[in-house]
């Protein structure tokens, strides 16, 4: 082995046994480190996968939605403006949906109702959301009331409950045929929610929709584009807050940790003093320090992200879901893609890791630059 | 072969309580020959021991050393004699380490790694092979009777024991120089003599000795070739 690799060998070996000489107050360190990490780390993976998942569920989403504004408000629009914008240059298909939201009084939960298209949707039928037939604590072939405008209950049946795959976005969905729709919410023939437009090229998006705005002025078209970035903005929001909530357990442990790792206490200024005596120079010094300080940080670091990958991934972050999910009653259980951003992991890493690093360095630089006889005498 | 000339050294000097604990030594201390600073506490052995074995620098004179092995130092550097007071760091620990080997009155074991560990200490940094060294330092240990203790940790040394770590370890990068502080304070006479004995044996290998001690056991054993008595920081009886 060469003598360089010989030295950081016998160095870090010299490290680990320092390292195991103060077992106590390490472990303690190292202990606390994880838990910050494995926090962080949570936060970061769950919002990414989160923002991952709703991306790859947008891509299937319609790139425009048209709605209708009455006096600022979203308002039903007419049906017909659909042939209206199938003409327009760009456009390869546009569709009328028919959708609201409905309150279940009973379970205090908010339902998304959509009519769908598909003709095996029997009248009188529903395919639900997981997060539905878990609250409702209904099965497929069980009924369902739901109470229409007029206060009646209207009865359906339940055809399907959805799969676990889509429960990210559709744990709250009722999926009803359009006639059901209209009947329960009371809307005429001939209006429709909203219209889901598809453009051939994505780029002319803009394009149509302003052609849509002017022709049909009252109309506000919103970009699949835009409806990422909202998403983005809604977790994004969300880990801030949680980061806002922990921020004074963070700082808990900068202090712990600026305490621990800054104080040099008497043993180790004299054993800094022996080492200094036999042959050590004041850089071997301080790289038995930063091997301390890196295995300490380095451990904390890949045991928080390890715990937290496994939290996050396979448990559905149990101990945050609560916080950053965000559904008030109808929480979705699903199992999130794992979505590792490098570029996250490594501002992690350089704001853990070399902080504590650069901190337990700055002690040791002071005492190992003085005399190896005044190390010994302090 | 280790040459003083007007050397001072002051503590917290520029502050409101400076302390001079060494007060212009000028000294000549012969190789291959045991010599011994004699006199009471605070009388400025120790720091005296330091400014020798380049452990700390003098506020002021000059140290010599002569007969260094070549090839020491980077050229340019190399001298014979060598004035040590003005060399950088990495200077004067690299002949810290190659040409003197300390045993300390508190021995300055590092505690909770083994007999073996502590010998070995001295060489990490040089990156020298970790099998090489350690079948030294296993040498050493076992020449000095403590082949048995190799693995035991020192907290559980006795007194006598830990000295004779504190010696291999000095011997482990085979040193010209030994330098001794108070070596016998925390021994009994017979432990002290033994001590003497191997002080000899190095002596009759042609190393150098420097002890400083107010035992008699020490300072008048007919090894000791030059007896240095020092008081208030100052050289009193010299040759």
């Amino acid at each position: 082995m060469r003598p360089s690799l010989q030295r950081h060998r016998s160095v870090l070996d010299f490290a680990l046994s320092s390292l195991l000489r103060r077992k106590g107050r390490n472990l303690a360190l190292t202990a606390v480190y994880t838990l910050v990490v494995f926090v962080l780390a949570s936060l970061v993976f769950f919002v990414q996968a989160l923002k991952h998942e709703a991306g790859e569920l947008l891509e299937h989403a319609p790139d425009m939605v048209v709605q209708r504004m009455v006096a600022g408000r979203h308002d039903p629009m007419p049906a017909s403006q659909v042939d209206a914008i199938r003409e327009i240059r760009g456009v390869e298909e546009a569709e009328a949906r028919l959708w609201g939201y409905y309150y279940d009084p009973v379970y205090g939960g908010n339902l998304t109702v959509m009519a769908s298209p598909d003709p095996t949707l029997l009248p009188g039928s529903a395919r639900i959301g997981r997060g539905v037939a878990r609250n409702m604590r209904v099965a497929e072939g069980d009924m369902v009331p739901l109470r229409g405008y007029d206060g009646l209950p209207l009865l359906f049946t339940i055809q399907q409950v959805l799969a676990e795959e889509s429960e990210l976005v559709a744990s709250d969905l009722v999926l009803l045929t359009p006639a059901d729709v209209r009947t329960l919410f009371h809307l005429p023939e001939g209006l429709a929610t909203d219209l889901a437009v598809k453009a051939g090229n994505p780029r002319e998006l803009a394009t149509i929709a302003a052609k849509i705005v002017e022709k049909f002025p009252d109309a506000r078209p919103i970009l699949k584009a835009e409806m990422l970035r909202t998403y983005e903005a809604a977790f994004d929001w969300r880990g801030g807050l949680m980061v806002v909530v922990l921020s004074s357990a963070i700082l808990s442990f900068i202090i712990f940790a600026w305490d621990k790792a800054t104080g040099l206490s008497a043993e180790e200024r004299k054993e800094i003093g022996i080492l200094k005596s036999i042959g050590w120079e004041s850089g071997d010094v301080l790289l038995l320090k930063f091997w301390e300080g890196a295995v300490v940080s380095l451990a904390a670091f890949l045991g928080g992200v390890l715990l937290a990958y496994g939290h996050v991934f396979f448990f559905s972050a149990t101990l945050f879901e609560h916080a950053l999910k965000g559904w008030s009653v109808l929480f979705p259980r699903f199992r999130l893609i794992p979505a590792l951003d490098a570029y996250q992991l490594t501002v992690l890493f350089f704001l853990t890791v070399l902080p504590y690093t650069a901190a337990t360095l700055v002690p040791c630089w002071r005492a190992a630059m003085a005399d190896p006889d005044s190390a010994m005498r302090s | 072969m280790i040459e003083l000339a007007q050397v001072v050294k002051t503590y917290s000097a520029g502050l409101a309580n400076p302390y001079t604990a060494v007060a212009g030594v000028t000294l000549d201390i012969p190789g291959g020959q045991l010599t011994v600073l004699k006199g009471p506490s605070g009388s400025g052995k120790t720091t005296l021991l330091s400014l020798i074995g380049c452990m700390a620098r003098p506020t002021s004179g000059r140290i010599h050393l002569r007969g260094l092995p070549p090839g020491l130092l980077p050229q340019g550097a190399d001298a014979d004699p060598l004035e040590i007071t003005s060399l950088p760091e990495r200077f004067l620990t690299t002949i810290r380490r190659r040409t003197f080997g300390f045993i300390f009155q508190q021995f300055n074991l590092v505690r909770g790694i083994s007999v073996l560990e502590n010998v070995m200490l001295p060489t990490y940094p040089t990156g020298e092979d970790r099998e090489t060294v350690e079948a030294r330092a296993v040498t050493r240990l076992e020449a000095l009777g403590m082949a048995r203790h190799l693995k035991a940790p020192v907290d559980r040394l006795s007194g006598g024991e830990a000295q004779r770590v504190a010696i291999a370890r000095a011997l482990i990068n085979d040193p010209p120089v030994i330098i001794a502080d108070e070596p016998t304070a925390h021994l009994d006479s017979r432990l002290s003599a033994e001590f003497m004995e191997l002080m000899g044996q190095f002596k009759g290998a042609g190393r150098t000795l420097l002890i400083a001690s107010h035992d008699p056991i020490v300072h008048d054993s007919p090894l000791a070739d030059l007896v240095i008595v020092m008081r208030d920081g100052q050289v009193v009886t010299a040759p």
